[in-house]
Order: structure tokens, then C-alpha cells, then sequence
């Protein structure tokens, strides 16, 4: 390595660190604050580390509202919605991949095109037809939808199944075999990363929904967790301490499983960016 | 076992019996097409031209759109912050996203980490982060304007000033543009490095390989963000309502376009004239993705059979 290059290298390992530090600073506030007592919350200039950390923050901001009911609520959307989400955009992207079927790729490019349709478009009418199917204030607005394939979902599922060779398949065709047993006993381990990857998307997509739930629960007792925080802002105005507490441990599954599984993270961002 | 009920139907040739499973696998999104998409579509068409809400429809012509065009200040003043935002937004988040990826691409020490950390904040979904900005953009004592003091800046009171509600708003996502990064990082590194090489060779500077090499082989991804960032800003919501508590404060300028869509048609049950906003609103995105493929032809670089 050359000298200069060598210099380069250390200055843009600074710039880096910068970066960094910038990008963790808010993350670290919010566990200060959450440390922190309501006066020194308040104290003008603001303290850096909290003076004496209080830990039984956590434990008395989770009590102030029935955040365990709303974590349970959220838990049992999240995990329907990752059944569904699987489920559904697995069978539906072995179809695209792995059937050749007349109009095929007429309707593979209506599933694209479906992705530029911004959300907002469809949710007014959407919304009343759950309620005249008197499903609001119910979680099935919320769970219903993933059994039926997400664009997104499905092309990245595609991708993967593509990567397959067909031999595989076709040579169980050969042998008698009909496109369900292929799908769930052949592709089924096969496509098991995208599955998880999949399974990640939507954990992180119905974990942190906050408009789907604010449309459609208005009973207090099925507030999802990120309902429950907005209302416990509403209530507490002024107690910054609890609200960063909790809203930090509302972020812990999310992080726990980001650091356990980050790979299949990444590999569903890469697979976005194929997307042309 | 479907097989011999195929057989059964009188489905006997390859091709038949193919296009009846591909069908059945792809029914499920068919249906999901049908029910949540294109359906209520349509619905939301034809109650665009009534007074609708949610109870008895009233046809009125096109009532509701004139009243949007020409009545509703409220309309005009939803789309303009949101093309404001989005004006501010998606240039900066792309050009971050590219930069930093660059920067991650280059083999430094502690990369992995680096890569992780940058990415960390794409993952803090949730209203907590939303809350957790509330706090930092505090005029007084956030940790934001606390650093700027530091440098001798005086910061603005970022979500109580409405000339500075949607900096912030932009602020906060430019902290979150790993996500965007980690695409444009996943491209670099499935360039090969001998083009890089050759063109040291040819004596080509840093700045020229990045605007002859990288940026050319990056842009089917640029253009990708660019089309997703348009249609991603017109979906611009939370922001607005968990920031101003869903009224658009301070002075409408958190009025997002579908924070006014959902106050007409979920607080004052305008539904025929929410779904007359939704028309539009999917008319206007559609002519901004196709202006966006149209220019993209000039600028975006086509890999020989990369379009398959």
C-alpha cells in the first residue's frame, strides 16, 4: 500500500467514525433519556449521561398503560401476517417462476405494475368494504390482506425460484409428479432463506404499522403496541423519560432479530434492487 | 391425486393441464388483485362522482373534483407541501445513499461494523423514533440544537416553526438512508474491479472514475429509487400526523396530501370526495413514473443483457 493511500485510508476512517457517532448519538440519547429523572429530562442546558441511572424506568413506564396486553395484540397480527405473507407469496411465486402458463407474463407485469399503485389509493375504498363487511375494529383489516401475495414479496420470490434449476422440477414432472408436491416437497427447503427474509419483512412491516391499526381498532383493549405509545404521548405529555423508555423497548424484537439474522436483512434489500 | 382429477376433467394434454395449475397457484393474487386492488379501484372511480358517505350515494357529476380544483384551499396547500418535501427529500436521500455507499464500498477498517451501523436506524421502524426526533429537534434543549450551539449556530425551533417542520422531517430521514445505501452498496460490489483498474491505468482521477464508472453502473438503481421516492413521498403520512397530531400544525404545514385525504374521508366522512383525492392522487403518481421512465432513457445505462 502506498503511502498516500495509506493516509487516505485513515482519513476516511475518521469520516467514518464521524458518521457513525452521528448516526448512533440519537440512538444512545434515547436510552439516556430513558434513564433520566423528570427534572433533569426538563434541566436546561441538557445533561450528556444521565446523573444517577434510574433502570426502574423501564419498569414503571411499561405499568403506566397495559403495554403487555398491546404487545400481545401486536404479536398475534405479526404472526398471521407472517403465515399468510409466506404462505401465500410462495405458492403464488412458484407459479410465475415455475409454470408456463398462457398469459403469464401479461399477469407477472400487472404484479409489477401493481407496486407503483401508492398505498393511499386503494385504502378509502378498502376501507369500506371492511366495514360493510363489519371487520372493523376487528383484526382481520389487518391479517386478511397477506394471504393474498405482496407484489414486492412475489418478484422477490420469483427471483429466487429462478435461480432453481428447472431440471429439478421438470424431472419430477417426468416421473408423475403434479406441481403441489414439487412446490411443497422439493422448493419448499430449497427457498427456505427467502422464506426467512420474507418472514423478516413482514415481522418488521406489521410490527412498526402504526395506520393500518389506527384505522381500523378503536377498542382500547386490542391496541397494537404502536397505537398504545401514540395514546400514551397523548396522556403524558411531559414525561419524556417513560416515553423514550418504552418506546425503546418497543424497538427491542426488532433489533434482537436484526442482529441475529442481519444476512437476510441485506439479501432482501439486494434482491429490491433488481427490481428495474 | 389432482393429477388423476385433471385427467378426469378431461385434461389430458401438457400444455392444459399447465396453464390449470399455473392458474390455481397464482389465484390467491388473483383474487388479493381483484378484492384490494382493482376492485375498490373502481369503487372509489365511481363514489368519486357522489356524494358519498358510507351510508347513501348522491351522484353529483363531477362535483367533487371542481370542488378540489377550485374550492378546497386545503387541497392545494396538502399537494404543495408534499411536492416541497418531496423536492427536498429525494435528492438528498439519493446522493447520501450513493456517497455513503461509495465510502462503505472501499476496504477500510471495521467495514462490517460500519455497515451495520449505518444501516441500524432503517430498522428503528415504529412511532418510538418519531417520538425519540420530537426530543432531539426540542428548540431548547434537544441534543440537535445543543450541537449547533456548540459549532455557534443558533438552531431554528425545527417542528414549531413551519418553515422548518419539513427540514426536520427530511433531517430524520436522511438519518435513516441505510436502507437506500445498502442497495446502492449491493450494486457496487457486483462491479468488477478491473474497470476501475484500466481506467487508473489510463490516468483517469477519482472524481472522473466515479462519474464515468460508478454512477453510470449504479443508475437502474438510482432510477429505481428516484421512481419508489416519488411514489414513497406521496405516501408521506405518520410524519404528518404523529408530528402535529394529525391536524397538520404548526400552520398546515404538515398538511400532507394524505393527511388531508384521511381527515376528509375518516374524520368528516366526505368519502365520495376522499376517493375523488385518491384518483388524483394515483393519476398524478402514474404521470410522474412514466415522465421518470421517459427521461430515465437518456441517463439510465442499459447493461447488454441485463433486461431479461
Amino acid at each position: 500500500m502506498t503511502k498516500k493511500r495509506k493516509i487516505g485510508n485513515i482519513i476516511l476512517f475518521i469520516v467514518l467514525c464521524l458518521g457513525a457517532a452521528i448516526i448512533l448519538a440519537p440512538i444512545a440519547w434515547m436510552i439516556c433519556t430513558a434513564l433520566k429523572s423528570a427534572p433533569e429530562v426538563a434541566a436546561y442546558p441538557p445533561t450528556l449521561l444521565p446523573e444517577k441511572p434510574l433502570f426502574e424506568n423501564f419498569a414503571i413506564a411499561w405499568s403506566k398503560a397495559p403495554f403487555t396486553r398491546y404487545t400481545c395484540n401486536t404479536l398475534i397480527i405479526v404472526f398471521f401476517t407472517i403465515v399468510g405473507g409466506v404462505f401465500s407469496n410462495s405458492f403464488i411465486a412458484y407459479g410465475f417462476a415455475k409454470i408456463d402458463f398462457k398469459g403469464r407474463d401479461f399477469l407477472f407485469n400487472i404484479v409489477l405494475a401493481t407496486m407503483m399503485i401508492p398505498g393511499f389509493v386503494t385504502l378509502v375504498p378498502t376501507y369500506v368494504i371492511f366495514s360493510k363487511l363489519h371487520w372493523v375494529d376487528t383484526y382481520l383489516p389487518l391479517i386478511v390482506p397477506s394471504f393474498f401475495g405482496n407484489a414486492f414479496h412475489i418478484f422477490m420470490m420469483r427471483q429466487f425460484y429462478r435461480t432453481i434449476p428447472n431440471e429439478l422440477s421438470e424431472a419430477a414432472r417426468v416421473d408423475g409428479a403434479g406441481h403441489f408436491y414439487i412446490w411443497g416437497k422439493l422448493m419448499m427447503p430449497l427457498v427456505k432463506p427467502v422464506m426467512a427474509t420474507v418472514a423478516l419483512i413482514n415481522f418488521k412491516g406489521s410490527w412498526g404499522d402504526f395506520q393500518g391499526p389506527l384505522l381500523y381498532l378503536s377498542d382500547r383493549t386490542k391496541y397494537t403496541l404502536q397505537l398504545g405509545l401514540q395514546v400514551f404521548k397523548g396522556q403524558a405529555t411531559t414525561d419524556w423519560n417513560y416515553l423514550m423508555a418504552v418506546s425503546f423497548l418497543s424497538m427491542i424484537p426488532i433489533l434482537v432479530l436484526f442482529f441475529c439474522f442481519q444476512n437476510y436483512f441485506i439479501e432482501g434489500m439486494n434482491v429490491g434492487g433488481a427490481v428495474k | 391425486m389432482f393429477g388423476a382429477i385433471l385427467t378426469k376433467l378431461g385434461i389430458k394434454k401438457r400444455q392444459g393441464r399447465e396453464n390449470v395449475y399455473g392458474y390455481i397457484f397464482i389465484l390467491p393474487w388473483l383474487i388479493g388483485l381483484l378484492a384490494f386492488t382493482l376492485g375498490p379501484m373502481i369503487f372509489s372511480f365511481i363514489t368519486s362522482f357522489a356524494d358519498y358517505n358510507m351510508l347513501k350515494i348522491n351522484f353529483v357529476g363531477l362535483k367533487n373534483y371542481t370542488h378540489m380544483f377550485t374550492r378546497d384551499q386545503l387541497f392545494w396547500k396538502a399537494l404543495k407541501n408534499t411536492a416541497v418535501y418531496a423536492v427536498m427529500n429525494i435528492p438528498l436521500i439519493t446522493a447520501g445513499g450513493v456517497i455513503v455507499a461509495v465510502i462503505l464500498n472501499k476496504s477500510v477498517f471495521g467495514l462490517r461494523t460500519f455497515r451495520t451501523i449505518y444501516y441500524l436506524p432503517s430498522i428503528m421502524v415504529g412511532v418510538g423514533t418519531y417520538f425519540l426526533w420530537m426530543l432531539l429537534l426540542n428548540p431548547a434543549n434537544g441534543i440537535v440544537n445543543s450541537a449547533l450551539a456548540l459549532i455557534g449556530i443558533k438552531g431554528p425551533a425545527w417542528l414549531t416553526d413551519p418553515a422548518w417542520t419539513k427540514p426536520a422531517i427530511v433531517l430524520m430521514h436522511v438519518w435513516g438512508l441505510g436502507g437506500q445505501m445498502l442497495l446502492y452498496l449491493a450494486r457496487l460490489q457486483s462491479i468488477p474491479q478491473d474497470y476501475y483498474e484500466a481506467a487508473s491505468l489510463d490516468g483517469a482521477s477519482g472524481l472522473k472514475k466515479f462519474t464515468k464508472i460508478t454512477v453510470p453502473l449504479l443508475s437502474p438503481i438510482i432510477f429505481y429509487n428516484l421512481t419508489i421516492g416519488i411514489i414513497g413521498a406521496f405516501q408521506v403520512f405518520q410524519e404528518g400526523y404523529i408530528f402535529s397530531g394529525g391536524d397538520g400544525k404548526p400552520a398546515g404545514s404538515l398538511l400532507f396530501y394524505n393527511l388531508h385525504l384521511w381527515n376528509q374521508a375518516f374524520k368528516n366522512f366526505k368519502t365520495g370526495y376522499a376517493n375523488a383525492m385518491c384518483w388524483f392522487l394515483f393519476a398524478l403518481v402514474m404521470i410522474m413514473t412514466l415522465i421518470n421512465q421517459k427521461v430515465s432513457k437518456k441517463w439510465v445505462y442499459e447493461e447488454d443483457g441485463s433486461n431479461d
